[in-house]
């Protein structure tokens, strides 16, 4: 039974349907398909709550949709470039704005990148393929997902060292197909949520002790997720089913699936 | 040689933990013979910087990360004419310093490196030679066999046949000797996996031009009888590594049915086709590069150096050795756009690694299939398994 939720407006790429999806989290339920560009994938809301920023990567173009109107305004123009390692793809940014990481795929590291001066600071090398990296909210650790290594590194903003790696056991499940990705740290830094990718499930993390309580079974190859402002629901994208499940986040329990566009990979939701 | 003492804690690297200046350079060394096979399709005929333009894509890559570990990577490629002697080559590699080399040499001149290579302590990735011997009776501790074997390839093909329910098979073989090592792994294959080879043919080579004008007529021909008469049967599995009949099949048997193993549907460790894991990056690094498609020579040549890469940035070294030595180790993994690690058998140090099947243009499959366990690692499931071998390493 789905617990009414305020209405927040989340948005999900479709990479191969080369749309979005704009879920109302009142009623659980995709209102408008919108079409972008072609494979879009990582999508952010800005911090405004104006614009809804999607990459579409085989159009080499960041695309800006209004959020009121829900149409493309903007194509917006490259005004630098960093040199990071090989395949570059998580983006996390430091709480107080100063920090970027970027962690690219086959050189295997996490990339500290000056926001300022746009400069490599400090590289981490983590395990193999890292997809994704967030800070908590405090700023006191960061969190690397490897894809193929099969861990998230806890890694120490300040000293730019990783003190502790979690790994993952699913109960009766082989280890290859649990690649976590997508990673999500609850506000109070008290709970971290990883998406294991083909293994279907998401794990659920004591965000001081590090180690795993739960695995929640979502739909297939889970990627990316997103909480709704109030953390009462974490949403998350199942690539190979095309659908994104709801967890309900107090209890621990996935509690519906909606269907979405093909191929569903990033989300995002607005702040209000 | 600069040594770095492992700490235990764990794989770091702060770029602040090094040194300022002291770069370390890994070199790696490339031996394989530019020797021109007629191919029967003129699409799959190689070029001639076939696995030499992996390899330096990899020293690009390696080098990229290297930058941040004070590491960088060189490449001696050496190729090899009818009357180079590779052994000598390989010895004028390890006076000048290199000892990590990629050979894409047939077995019988790869076991000859390796045995005077021992002495000078080279440390061999045999990129290109796929016998079963070489990970068997002919098994070295001081070779790493990143191309698949023809067990691995035939296994990959089978599993999925098996899959399909295409079970009854008429095998043709040809009637050089590569063609029948091929064979020997499919009957391996079918037994295993529980296909049943209702008739074996053999296509004979009797020699002549490969190329002539309007030889289509003729083939179109030939074929059809030849494959005539057979008991009844699901594929047509070819035998044909010499490349003088296999791709000629498709379409032509007698009876409407596909073809599998040197033609039709192919099994290899890589194709330019895939673009799944990531792989679209890889490829277009690649075209890029070289203007042209990545082969399965390539990416083992890639994979090769990439696995040095690795070693040589978690164990923060330039010491061939200790490189070596952390490959062959449980640390040790490499990711290399297949969705899921790749690490060393211990028994007889192979790459272990999915297998696609490809029939030219896409992937229709990736072996281990689904429904193929193993206690270990269903990767296994694909060659000779721990309990079976015949290596003895030392």
């Amino acid at each position: 039974m789905v617990g009414p939720a305020s209405a927040f407006t989340a948005y999900v790429s479709n990479e191969k349907d080369n749309t979005l999806s704009v879920i109302d989290t009142s009623e659980w339920q995709v209102v408008k398909t919108i079409k972008v560009g072609q494979r879009p994938r990582g999508i952010a809301y800005t911090k405004d709550q104006k614009f809804v920023l999607v990459a579409v990567g085989d159009d080499d173009t960041i695309q800006m949709i209004d959020t009121r109107t829900n149409i493309d305004i903007a194509r917006r123009a490259q005004v630098g470039d960093v040199q990071v390692g090989v395949e570059p793809e998580g983006m996390g940014i430091s709480p107080d704005g100063k920090i970027l990481v970027n962690t690219s795929e086959t050189t295997n590291m996490a990339h500290f990148v000056d926001t300022a001066t746009r400069k490599v600071v400090a590289s981490v090398l983590v395990d193999a393929r890292p997809r994704f990296a967030t800070f908590k909210e405090d700023g006191s650790e960061l969190w690397v997902s490897s894809e193929v290594g099969g861990t998230v590194s806890i890694i120490d903003p300040a000293k730019r060292k990783v003190k502790q790696k979690i790994a993952f056991k699913i109960a009766g499940m082989r280890p290859e197909p649990i690649q976590p990705v997508g990673i999500n740290i609850t506000r109070d830094g008290k709970t971290g949520f990883v998406a294991l990718g083909p293994s279907n499930h998401v794990a659920v993390v004591d965000g001081m002790t590090h180690q795993v309580t739960k695995y929640l079974l979502v739909g297939q190859r889970v990627w990316h997720m997103a909480f709704t402002p109030d953390e009462k629901y974490l949403l998350t994208t199942n690539g190979v089913s095309n659908d994104v499940s709801i967890i309900d986040v107090p209890a621990l329990k996935v509690i519906n699936t909606i269907q979405v566009g093909q191929q569903p990979w990033g989300i995002t939701m607005s702040d209000r | 040689m600069i040594r770095v003492t492992l700490a235990a804690a764990s794989m770091l690297a702060a770029t602040s933990a090094l040194s300022a200046g002291d770069s370390l350079i890994v070199k790696i060394g490339y031996l394989g013979r530019v020797e021109r096979m007629e191919t029967i399709s003129l699409l799959e005929q190689p070029t001639s910087d076939n696995g030499v333009a992996g390899a330096q894509l990899a020293i690009e890559d390696n080098n990229t990360t290297g930058k941040f570990l004070n590491q960088s990577f060189s490449l001696e490629a050496a190729r090899l004419k009818g009357s180079d002697d590779p052994v000598a080559a390989a010895i004028q590699l390890a006076d000048r310093g290199v000892s990590l080399i990629l050979l894409d040499l047939p077995a019988d001149m790869l076991l000859k490196i390796a045995d005077v290579g021992r002495a000078r302590g080279l440390l061999l990735f045999n990129v290109g030679a796929a016998d079963d011997q070489l990970r068997q009776e002919d098994c070295r501790p001081d070779v790493i066999h990143v191309a698949p074997s023809r067990s691995m390839l035939a296994d990959g093909l089978a599993q999925y046949l098996v899959w399909k329910r295409w079970r009854r098979w008429l095998l043709v073989v040809g009637s050089h000797d590569p063609d029948k090592l091929y064979a020997d792994a499919l009957r391996r294959a079918a037994g295993r996996f529980g296909a049943k080879i209702v008739q074996e043919r053999v296509f004979q080579d009797t020699g002549g031009a490969r190329r002539t004008d309007s030889g289509l007529v003729q083939t179109q021909s030939q074929i059809p009888p030849f494959t005539q008469s057979a008991p009844d049967y699901e594929v047509l599995i070819a035998a044909d590594e010499s490349q003088v009949f296999a791709s000629y099949l498709p379409y032509r048997t007698h009876d409407p049915r596909p073809v599998a193993g040197s033609a039709g549907l192919v099994p290899t460790s890589w194709h330019a086709s895939l673009d799944q894991w990531g792989a679209i990056q890889l490829q277009d690094r690649f075209r890029r590069l070289f203007s042209r498609r990545m082969t399965a020579l390539d990416m083992q040549a890639w994979t090769a150096i990439r696995m040095i890469g690795e070693a040589a940035a978690r164990v923060n070294s330039a010491d061939s050795k200790n490189v070596f030595d952390y490959m062959k180790g449980p640390d040790f993994a490499v990711a290399a756009f297949k969705g899921r690690k790749l690490t060393v058998r211990d028994w007889d140090l192979q790459l272990r690694q999915p297998i696609l099947l490809t029939d030219g243009r896409v992937i229709v499959s990736v072996s281990p299939q689904e429904g193929f366990l193993h206690q270990f690692s269903e990767l296994d499931t694909l060659g000779i398994d721990r309990p079976e071998t015949k290596c003895r390493l030392k």
